[in-house]
C-alpha cells in the first residue's frame, strides 16, 4: 500500500509540470440521428488546472461532461485522460452531481464508505479510518451517524464531496454540484472546495450556471455557445491560489466576472431579457 | 400515553355506540336471530363454540400464512427475472396480467384437480391472488432507480450484482411493503375463496370458510356473525405484522414511516 502510495505521489509530481491529464480533439457529439450537440470540440486540460464550464441551458456542457466521465460515448474524434480512453480511466475519476445522490438507506458514514466497497481490497478498518478523515475535512464529524433527510441541501453537498474523495481521485468531475443551494451556502462551499484542493491537488471539470462561481474557484473558465455546442472563450483567471472571500470584492474580479459576463451575451445574442 | 387514549376515543366511542343501537334495534324491532342476531348474541355464540371457532382459526391462519409466504418468496423471484432488461418484461407482462385478471372461482375446480382436497389447494390458491400486487410493486421497485444513482454506481466500475444488492434491492424494499400490505389483506379472503372448493369436509374440521358455509346452511346466523369478526381480526393480524416489519425496516429514513411533526 505504501509503496504504492509513494509512486503515485511522484507520478502526480512529475505530471504536475505540464503534460495535459485531458486532451479533446475534433470532439463530435450527437445523439442518434439527431443533431449535434457538441461539434468539433478541441481542449487540453492541464493537471493543475480547475476548468469551469459555462454557458446557456442545452449548450451541451453537461454532455461533455459526461462523455469525459465515460458515461456517455462520442460520435467522432478522439478523448483522452492520461492517455487512456474515459472508460478505461474511471479509477482515477470521481463524479459529483447536481443533486447529492446520497443513498437514503446508509447513514452518512456508510455513505462516504459505499465507492470504497464497490471499488473492492480495503478492509474495514481502512475504510472506517479513511471515511473519518474524509468527515473531518469536510468539517461533518457530529453527523456521522445521521441519515441523509436528516441534513441540510449544503451538508449532503459536503457528504457528497467527500464521498467522491474516498478514492482518492486525479481528477474530480463536478455537474452543477451547488446549484440547488443558496447564494450563501454556495460562496461557503466554493472556499471550503478550495481548501480541500489546496490539500489534495486533484484536477477539477466544473459545470456550473454562476459566472461568480466560476471565476472564483477556475483557472481557466471555458464558455460555451447555444449553437451545436461550440467553445466560444476560453479565458484565463490569474489569481493566485488560496483564494479567500474578500476576493469576491475585488476590482480585477469583478472586471473578469464582467468579461465572462459578456461571453455568455454573445453566445446567445437572439435573447434579451 | 394519554395521547394515545386520545386517539382512540373518538373511533371507539363510534363503534360501541354503533354496538348499542345495533343491540337495541334487534330488540326494539325483534328481528329474528337467523336474520339478524344482536351483537350481544354473536358474542355469547362465539364463546360457546370458541373451542371450533379457534380450530377454523387455526386453520385458514396456516393456508393464508403459507400461501402467503410462497407468493413472497415467488413475486420477489419472478421480480428480479422482470427487472432484469425491459425485453423480458415485455416478453412476461401479458402472463403476469393474465395471473391478476383471470378468476380464481373459474380455476378453482381445476386447481382442486390438481392438488387435491385440502391444505395444497388451498394454499395454492392463496399463492395465486396475493402474487400480483408483490410482483408489480416491486418489480417497480427494482426498475424505477434513478438515473444518477446508476450513474454512480457505473462510475465505480460496479458488477451487476453489487448494483443489485446495494442500489435496487434496497431501493425497492418500500415498494415490497406496499405489496405485502395489499397480499396480506387478500391472503385470508384467498383462504377463505380456497375453502369454498377445497376444505376438507369433515365438521367441525375446516377453516373459516368452510365453517361459515356450515353455519349458513344451519341458519345459526348469529355463529355466522361471530366467524365473520374472526376472518376480519385474522386479516388485521397479518395486516399489523406487515405494518410492523416495515416500519423496522424503514422507520430511519423512508417518509412514509418516518415520525412527522405534527404527531
Amino acid at each position: 500500500m505504501s509503496t504504492t502510495e509513494t509512486i503515485s505521489q511522484i507520478d502526480r509530481a512529475v505530471e504536475q509540470d505540464s503534460k495535459p491529464l485531458i486532451v479533446a480533439s475534433g470532439l463530435n457529439k450527437s445523439y442518434g440521428k439527431g443533431p449535434a450537440i457538441l461539434k468539433d470540440i478541441s481542449l487540453s486540460i492541464a493537471t493543475n488546472d480547475f476548468i469551469s464550464l459555462i454557458g446557456p441551458s442545452g449548450c451541451g456542457k453537461s454532455t461533455l461532461l459526461k462523455l469525459v466521465a465515460g458515461l456517455s460515448q462520442i460520435t467522432s474524434g478522439t478523448l483522452t485522460i492520461d492517455g487512456k480512453p474515459p472508460a478505461k480511466a474511471r479509477d482515477l475519476m470521481s463524479f459529483i452531481f447536481q443533486d447529492a445522490t446520497l443513498l437514503p438507506w446508509r447513514t452518512v458514514l456508510q455513505n462516504i464508505k459505499l465507492l470504497l466497497e464497490l471499488q473492492g481490497g480495503f478492509s474495514p478498518e481502512q475504510m472506517q479510518t479513511t471515511a473519518m478523515k474524509l468527515l473531518e475535512l469536510v468539517h461533518l464529524k457530529h453527523v456521522v451517524n445521521h441519515y441523509p433527510r436528516e441534513l441540510s441541501g449544503g451538508m449532503k453537498m459536503r457528504v457528497s464531496i467527500a464521498r467522491a474523495l474516498a478514492t482518492q481521485p486525479k481528477l474530480l468531475l463536478m455537474d452543477e454540484p451547488f446549484g440547488a443551494l443558496d447564494e450563501m451556502t454556495r460562496d461557503y462551499l466554493n472556499e471550503e472546495l478550495l481548501r480541500i484542493r489546496s490539500e489534495q491537488k486533484w484536477t477539477a471539470m466544473f459545470v456550473t450556471h454562476s459566472v461568480a462561481e466560476a471565476v472564483f474557484l477556475s483557472t481557466r473558465v471555458i464558455v460555451m455557445s447555444r449553437d451545436h455546442g461550440r467553445i466560444l472563450n476560453d479565458i484565463s483567471i490569474p489569481f493566485p491560489y488560496p483564494r479567500v472571500s474578500s476576493l469576491r470584492s475585488d476590482p480585477l474580479f469583478l472586471q473578469l466576472v464582467g468579461r465572462v459576463s459578456q461571453a455568455l451575451r454573445e453566445s446567445h445574442p437572439e435573447e434579451h431579457p | 400515553m394519554i395521547k394515545n387514549i386520545k386517539r382512540f376515543l373518538w373511533p371507539g366511542s363510534v363503534f360501541v355506540l354503533v354496538l348499542i343501537l345495533w343491540q337495541l334495534a334487534t330488540m326494539v324491532f325483534h328481528v329474528p336471530v337467523y336474520l339478524l342476531p344482536g351483537p350481544l348474541k354473536v358474542i355469547q355464540s362465539g364463546f360457546e363454540k370458541r373451542e371450533n371457532m379457534l380450530i377454523s382459526i387455526r386453520i385458514s391462519a396456516l393456508e393464508a400464512g403459507l400461501g402467503f409466504l410462497c407468493s413472497v418468496i415467488g413475486g420477489v423471484f419472478i421480480s428480479l427475472i422482470l427487472a432484469l432488461s425491459p425485453l423480458v418484461r415485455r416478453c412476461m407482462m401479458p402472463y403476469t396480467i393474465l395471473l391478476q385478471t383471470v378468476p380464481i372461482i373459474a380455476v378453482a375446480p381445476l386447481i382442486l384437480m390438481w392438488f387435491g382436497n385440502g391444505l395444497p389447494s388451498v394454499v395454492f390458491i392463496v399463492f395465486i391472488i396475493c402474487l400480483f400486487p408483490i410482483i408489480a410493486n416491486t418489480t417497480q421497485g427494482l426498475i424505477s432507480v434513478e438515473q444518477s444513482l446508476l450513474d454512480l454506481f457505473r462510475m465505480s466500475n460496479a458488477s451487476g450484482g453489487q448494483v443489485l444488492l446495494k442500489l435496487r434491492f434496497p431501493h425497492a424494499i418500500p415498494n415490497f411493503f406496499t405489496g405485502l400490505r395489499i397480499s396480506s389483506g387478500l391472503s385470508v379472503i384467498g383462504a377463505f375463496t380456497g375453502e369454498w372448493f377445497a376444505s376438507s369436509n369433515a365438521v367441525g374440521q375446516g377453516g373459516l370458510g368452510y365453517s361459515i358455509i356450515y353455519a349458513n346452511s344451519q341458519l345459526q346466523t348469529d355463529y355466522l356473525f361471530a366467524l365473520v369478526v374472526a376472518c376480519s381480526v385474522l386479516g388485521s393480524c397479518f395486516f399489523f405484522t406487515v405494518v410492523w416489519f416495515e416500519w423496522f425496516f424503514l422507520h430511519n429514513w423512508h417518509a412514509s414511516v418516518m415520525k412527522t411533526e405534527t404527531e
